[in-house]
């Protein structure tokens, strides 16, 4: 009986509003809900390009160890350093070091930068090479559509991430965000990140030139 | 107060440098497992999946800071791992799609 008592009274407490279930702000709760649905979108590229592979009779594995799988860890070695950069940047932000905050998001962008350029020059090498959409030199011409896709998407989700960076970078230094809003795009930049975890062992680790 | 705050920052921006010391360090694994070939490429998958799994784990739980949020957070993004799970499903028509083509 008590129990039930307190449960009622809970419930009520819980219905009647003023409480903060996540407590956490809406923006970040917004970008969380985001990550969720985008998280959906790259499994189930992930989950095609696998399945495609699977079911082909000869996947192209092009990779040479050196220079692309060593490009390829490079890349791996840029976004890491860019997530490090980037909690730096939230820590300097809710500590109020606006200066600090600027000199990190300005490197994260530098990263995001980096990465984006090496990757472009990979797919240019990769065209040059009679890779398409539709076909390639090597074999299944499925390869081409899923890798393109696939690893496109993320790149410009590298754009996008380094555009929004961009402003947020400009806004916190002039006063005109807040700490969470450095915060929310750190939460979309890992994401970003993690989304390459998958991608460079999927992709590259397991296309190595035998 | 003030020296309690910046004290704990510094004991966090420490812990971020291990996190990411530990990401380079899974990823040199996986790196020399690509150079030595020295597993079948369903051993490869196997062990792969299995580090990348534990990387994403790290930086979600650290990086995203979803270990020092509330339990409820964590259990709404939950069901997505479910979802993401179900489309291995898939997988088993892959190899009968192979077996059925023409040869």
């Amino acid at each position: 009986m008590a129990d039930g008592a307190t449960a009622v009274t809970m419930a009520a407490g819980v219905w009647s509003g003023g409480v903060h279930p996540y407590a956490i702000s809406h923006k970040k709760l917004g970008m969380w809900l985001f990550i969720l649905s985008d998280s959906l979108t790259f499994s189930a590229l992930l989950v095609g390009y696998s399945y495609v592979r699977l079911a082909a009779k000869v996947w192209p594995t092009p990779f040479h160890f050196w220079p692309s799988v060593v490009t390829a860890t490079i890349m791996t070695l840029v976004l890491l350093s860019s997530s490090l950069t980037m909690v730096m940047a939230v820590g300097a932000a809710k500590r109020g070091d606006r200066k600090r905050t600027t000199r990190y998001l300005l490197l994260t962008i530098l990263f995001g930068l980096a990465f984006v350029v090496l990757h472009m020059n990979e797919w240019r090498g990769l065209i040059h090479e009679g890779m398409k959409l539709s076909s390639n030199p090597w074999g299944s011409p499925l390869f081409g559509a899923t890798f393109f896709s696939l690893t496109g998407l993320h790149m410009t989700h590298v754009i996008s991430g380094v555009i929004y960076l961009g402003f947020v970078a400009s806004n916190f230094s002039r006063g005109r965000s807040t700490a969470d809003d450095v915060e929310v795009s750190g939460l979309y930049w890992h994401f970003v990140d993690l989304v390459w975890m998958f991608i460079f062992p999927l992709v590259y680790l397991l296309s190595v030139k035998g | 107060m003030s020296n309690q705050t910046i004290g704990a920052h510094e004991g966090g921006s420490r812990l971020y440098f291990v996190v990411w010391g530990v990401l380079l360090g899974l990823t040199s694994i996986e790196v020399w497992l690509a150079y030595a070939q020295v597993f079948s490429t369903r051993g490869m998958l196997t062990i792969l999946m299995a580090l990348s799994l534990v990387k994403a784990a790290l930086i979600i739980a650290y990086f995203m800071h979803l270990r020092f949020e509330r339990a409820t957070l964590v259990f709404s993004l939950i069901p997505a791992v479910v979802v993401i799970g179900l489309l291995a499903v898939f997988f088993p028509d892959g190899v009968r799609a192979l077996k059925l083509a023409v040869h």
